[in-house]
């Protein structure tokens, strides 16, 4: 069976502070002169390897464990799952 | 009174709830470890403050799902009067036994202090001996200490009088400046301060009665009047 790498990306709800996205923003891009950006959002990527018939498969096994787990808190944050790479390719 | 202190890799203030409770306020604690079952005759539980798992994940996520977990959420659903202090409190959040997420402080940073909390509940069993409206001064230590509940679940919360303690000013920037809050039977009391820091006069340099929350315990059982 092929093996898939699939990313988890957690972030904040809309409405959810982002402390340190709003200070790199503040402190670092727009101090840095970079006025055409107007945010930042900051995130955590998990990167799942895993072994299942195709991408689509890998993709909502993925999120299945992390629905069951609760690996994000869905009060406060979604999820993107997204495959990373294809079959025998890592 | 037996109460059993939940141990998960990471507590650190396992043992100074266990001088407390055995030492200061003559309880007889026990410790339990994460992957055990609860042993038979416990009247209390006491979720301790650390860092299970390294935060790793975030706060509480990953002890929230430990095999002991089960018990005390039987426990909880039974009305035993159960405290999560810190850590514990992030663990009894993500297990979905309190209501609400605690989100990394404001500051990102950690904060280490005393901190000064008023008591809003004063009917859960570690609230029972102090009045409505008392301010008692804690030590708060901690780096996701922002308690967070949305709109319509602090709303919630409010009416049903689940806010047990709440910031006398604003440290962390958590929702409506909550400290602590109950479940909504109330035998469930989370709280991001220590109150097992400020229970002897040695170490409360402030002559205020925060050991009210363990006698307030004592008090529930009978033990003391």
């Amino acid at each position: 069976m092929p093996t898939f790498q699939v990313n988890v990306t957690i972030e904040n709800k809309p409405g959810i502070s982002d402390p340190e996205g709003d200070t790199i923003l503040r402190d670092l891009v727009l101090k840095g002169g970079h006025g055409s950006v107007s945010g930042v959002g900051t995130a955590k990527m998990l990167r799942f390897t895993i072994e299942q018939e195709d991408a689509e498969a890998a993709k909502l096994a993925v999120q299945a464990i992390c629905d069951e787990l609760r690996i994000y808190n869905p009060l406060v944050s979604k999820v993107t799952v997204s495959t990373a790479t294809g079959p025998d390719q890592i | 009174m037996r109460v059993g202190i939940i141990v998960f890799p990471g507590s650190n203030c396992d043992r100074d709830m266990f001088h407390v409770l055995g030492d200061v306020f003559s309880m007889d604690p026990t410790y339990v470890w994460h992957e055990d079952e609860l042993p038979d005759g416990l009247d209390a539980l006491v979720l301790p403050g650390g860092f299970s798992y390294g935060d790793r994940l975030r706060a509480g996520a990953i002890a929230a799902r430990s095999p002991v977990m089960r018990g005390v959420k039987e426990m909880a659903d039974g009305g035993a009067p159960i405290l999560g202090v810190c850590n514990g409190f992030q663990i009894l959040a993500e297990a979905g036994i309190l209501p609400g997420v605690l989100l990394k402080n404001e500051s990102l940073g950690f904060m280490c202090g005393w901190t000064e909390l008023i008591v809003e509940n004063n009917a859960t069993p570690f609230t029972r001996m102090f009045r409505r409206g008392a301010r008692i001064p804690i030590p708060i230590a901690n780096g996701e200490g922002r308690y967070h509940a949305d709109g319509k679940d602090l709303a919630r919360l409010e009416r049903n009088g689940q806010v047990v303690f709440r910031y006398a000013q604003d440290v962390n920037g958590s929702s409506a400046g909550i400290a602590g809050v109950c479940n909504e039977a109330g035998n469930v009391v989370g709280m991001m301060p220590h109150p097992e820091r400020a229970a002897e006069p040695d170490l409360n340099p402030h002559a205020a009665r925060t050991s009210l929350i363990f006698e307030s315990l004592l008090q529930g059982a009978g033990a003391i009047h």
